[in-house]
């Protein structure tokens, strides 16, 4: 037995350490695992699908059902759609989450629709397009269109819009609000003036959700607005237009004779809208939280 | 008691209680607060100090669950029946135990309550500023970076800023919680300096834990114990002969 020395470590520690450093290793396997999948398809697609990009690829109209030529016009739709979903979300969910936080009474009514929204977030996409036909084409009588489809994409984005909106309201303390009220400020006073300044993070996480799932989503757009084929650019939200994602299914499971790097190379573009605007409001954010406020 | 029949009292509180939920916070008080004086309230924790100065201003709307009994008529009006809140709130400035910078400028936290209401010229906004800084004595350790964020200053700095926001709202009467919790004792001789000085002209209720810095400043101090007014009477009556065997325990330290 050694001598005391006060550091030296017991079998228990000994043991504990080795279980400690296991540990890490396992979940160090575990997380290197799973970015394999990832990894690879961002490989696969850029091999296969980077022969396929040219200044053309991006700036021509489809030919031979997109066997051939580019993809403009679906690259434009896609922003259109795009944009759509973001003008009627946005403010919307926004000023849903400002009265939930900061108006509702915290009664049953409210814990209601704090669940429902929740769920909401959880409904298939599918089941989105469905009510998109019923609301937008049929009732409203938009037809299929930009309008119809954006505003299906706007319902189906709303929930997490509102989520992330909501808990970025709620990480502002309660001290500063009750500083404002007591000074004689009304609720919006302090809202606008304190409250919303310092939740430009959520407001942004609301919007790269948006983004994200506006610019990928098929299913929605498919039944509402978007078509296979359309060899013009949308004139106005009461045109159909083509979008990425169908394009995408379309010329990797529609057309014939389609070459190997086309639906790679579509699908590389996809994903590079999507990151390239993810990037931009993720910089953006950063810059907003890299600011200690309090 | 003497009162000055010509000067109303600023407060006056009548048979005042407050509950939470079913909890009896406060209840039977009744007395008044003069014009110009700097009333002291002293007392344990769970004594209700906070929910009296709550229900001054009345900050029971934004408390779930609080509701206030009885009366408090302030310059003459009960507040209870106060349809422009914003207007009574203006008039009655409140500093927190704990100190509340803005996420905004130095500058904009002083600026935030003349802004409110109404105050747009920027010539008149910087005087309201300088004077508020320095009567808080705040302005000459900020007055070269007055654009720096206010919640980023220093415990004791915030805790002045919040001072010169109350005195940015030019009001009549100033509610202060425990204000020297976390400040430290130079910083808080400087602002007793001050408070001696405000009380030509306005009002000051004092909550307080530190029973020598109501002896210092008031110039009546009441006794809280358990949501009672226990004894109420001129500071150093109070100090040197209490009436209440609960009164002369708890200011000879002696609680339990
Ligand atoms: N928002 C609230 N909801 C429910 N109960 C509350 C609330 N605020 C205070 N109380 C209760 O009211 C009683 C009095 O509290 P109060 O804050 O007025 O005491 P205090 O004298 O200010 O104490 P301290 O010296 O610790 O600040 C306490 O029992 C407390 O639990
Ligand atoms: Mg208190």
């Amino acid at each position: 037995m050694s001598s005391f020395d006060g550091f030296s470590s017991t079998p228990l520690e000994q043991r504990n350490n080795s279980v400690q450093q296991l540990v890490r290793l396992l979940f160090l396997t575990i997380t290197l695992l799973l970015l394999i999948p990832a990894v690879a398809t961002i490989v696969v697609l850029i091999v296969e699908g980077a022969p396929g990009l040219s200044l053309e690829f991006f700036l021509d109209k489809p030919r031979q059902n997109g066997a051939a030529g580019g993809i403009a016009p679906a690259l434009v739709g896609t922003v259109w759609l795009t944009a759509g979903a973001l003008l009627f979300a946005l403010p919307l969910g926004v000023a849903a989450a400002i009265y939930l936080s900061e108006y509702a009474k915290d009664n049953w009514l409210t814990r209601a629709i704090n669940v429902a929204i929740v769920n909401l977030a959880g409904v298939p996409s599918i089941v989105h397009a469905l009510f998109g036909v019923g609301a937008f084409v049929h009732f409203m009588q938009f037809g299929k269109s930009i309008l119809a489809a954006s505003c299906t994409l706007a319902v189906m984005t709303l929930p997490v819009v509102i989520v992330a909106t909501r808990e970025s309201l709620q990480a502002v303390p309660k001290a500063f609000r009750e500083a404002c009220w007591n000074m004689g400020a009304t609720r919006w006073q302090t809202i606008w003036k304190v409250v919303l300044p310092n939740s430009g993070s959520g407001i942004l996480t609301g919007l790269i959700l948006v983004v994200s799932r506006a610019v990928g989503e098929t299913a929605p757009i498919m039944f509402t607005g978007a078509v296979f084929l359309r060899a013009l650019y949308p004139s106005g939200v009461f045109d159909k237009t083509m979008a990425l994602s169908l394009h995408l299914f379309n010329v990797s499971t529609q057309v014939n004779d389609v070459p190997r790097h086309v639906p790679f190379a579509v699908a590389l573009t996809l994903i590079g809208v999507v990151l390239a605007m993810n990037a931009a409001a993720i910089a953006l954010r950063m810059r907003l939280r890299g600011r200690k406020k309090w | 008691m003497v009162t000055d029949p010509v000067i109303p009292p600023l407060l006056e509180v009548r048979d005042l209680s407050i509950h939470y939920g079913d909890k009896a916070a406060l209840s039977g008080v009744s007395f008044d607060i003069r014009q110009h004086e700097i009333f002291g309230i002293i007392g344990p924790a769970n004594a209700g100090k906070t929910s009296f100065l709550r229900a001054i201003n009345r900050m029971d709307d934004f408390v779930p669950g609080m509701r206030v009994g009885g009366q408090i008529c302030f310059a003459g009006r009960d507040v209870a029946t106060v349809r422009n809140l914003y207007a009574l709130r203006r008039r009655i400035g409140v500093v927190f135990p704990l100190p509340v910078g803005l996420p905004l400028s130095i500058y904009d936290n002083v600026a935030l309550s003349p802004r409110l209401r109404g105050v747009r010229r920027r010539a008149e906004l910087d005087q309201i500023v300088e004077r508020c800084l320095t009567r808080a004595a705040l302005w000459d350790e900020v007055k070269d970076r007055l654009t720096s964020l206010g919640s980023l200053l220093s415990g004791g700095q915030q805790q002045r800023l919040t001072i010169a926001r109350a005195l940015s709202q030019e009001p009549d009467l100033l509610l202060l919680d425990e204000f020297s919790i976390a400040v430290d004792p130079v910083t808080t001789m400087r602002i007793e300096e001050v408070l001696k000085e405000l009380r030509n002209e306005l009002t000051i209720v004092l909550v307080t834990n530190l029973v020598q810095q109501a002896r210092r400043l008031a110039d009546r101090t009441a006794f809280f114990l358990g949501g009672r007014c226990v004894e109420l009477d001129a500071t150093e009556a109070l100090f040197s002969n209490a009436t209440q065997q609960q009164t002369i325990d708890y200011l000879g330290g002696r609680f339990g």
